[in-house]
């Protein structure tokens, strides 16, 4: 027997606003991202120290991600699916100015290990202790259509128990988080004009 | 010597992102790997990138960092031997 997906929950987080399932659970005023990420991790109770650490993809990924994992119950067979356009690189460039004169040659451990923009997945991982597949698409724009056929072929053949897709991009001081839960339950069917339509309602 | 303490904890908290420390938090005797701040591998890295911008000490040996880490005293007190600038 075929096993039907849904989309069991969606979060967005842009233009200094988290929602879940479309409600509003956090806004600020203040553009100043770093500020921003540190005013939503205490309101939503992240306590996790070594969110402070991460780079700024790795916030706004890892954030979406608790959010939606936290309301739900998960083996550690999550899947994760993740793209964006602008890959890792607000850090590459942070680490290529720590490096470009070559008199104050002092690059940075810390900055360095975030440029690949699969880290937020491991940093995800490490926190939900999830053993599972991943991948991380570098897209042109938003594309429901490629994050829809991996997802359903790690579902359909048991690669995963749910997956967590979606879209994580930061580029300059803008960023978009669109995190969907795919499980057997739910209120969207997965298919993918139901994830374009959640991505562009909020 | 407590000036350059000083100096140290807030470096620490800066560079390493410690956002929910104050240096006030920081005892001159805590550890700062394992129980105490609780610092990873890739921040004793980070140490030692700062010791030779800041400080002028280059390690040789990362295996060195075990013992200069120590705590903030223990840090503080090879700088004050070791530093060039």
């Amino acid at each position: 027997m075929t096993t039907n997906y849904f989309i069991e929950s969606y979060c967005h987080i842009k233009r200094e606003t988290i929602s879940l399932n479309g409600q509003t659970i956090f806004k600020n005023d203040d553009t100043d991202v770093s500020k921003f990420f540190k005013s939503a991790a205490l309101h939503l109770k992240t306590e996790y120290p070594k969110f402070f650490k991460m780079d700024d993809l790795s916030k706004l990924a890892f954030l979406a991600a608790d959010i939606l994992l936290k309301a739900t119950d998960h083996s550690n067979n999550v899947a994760l699916v993740f793209s964006n356009k602008s890959s890792s690189l607000k850090t590459d460039r942070k680490h290529q100015r720590s490096i470009s004169d070559k008199t104050r040659y002092f690059p940075s451990p810390s900055v360095f290990v975030y440029t690949l923009p699969n880290i937020c997945m491991g940093e995800i991982s490490i926190r939900h202790q999830l053993h599972s597949e991943n991948t991380f698409l570098v897209l042109e724009q938003f594309n429901a259509g490629h994050l829809h056929i991996n997802a359903d072929y790690l579902l359909k053949n048991n690669k995963a128990d749910k997956a967590l897709c979606g879209w994580v991009n930061f580029e300059d001081n803008n960023y978009d988080a669109f995190l969907y839960l795919v499980s057997e339950n739910g209120n969207f069917a997965h298919l993918p004009k139901e994830i374009d339509r959640l991505y562009h309602s909020k | 010597m407590t000036e350059l303490k000083i100096e140290l904890k807030e470096k620490i908290i800066e560079i390493l992102n410690l956002d929910d420390l104050t240096i006030a938090d920081i005892d001159d005797d805590d550890p700062l790997f394992g129980d105490g701040l609780g610092l990873d591998s890739i921040d004793a890295l980070e140490l030692i990138v700062m010791l030779d911008k800041d400080f002028g000490i280059q390690l040789k040996d990362p295996n060195e960092g075990k013992d200069i880490f120590k705590s903030i005293s223990v840090l503080a007190a090879y700088i004050d031997v070791h530093r060039s600038k």
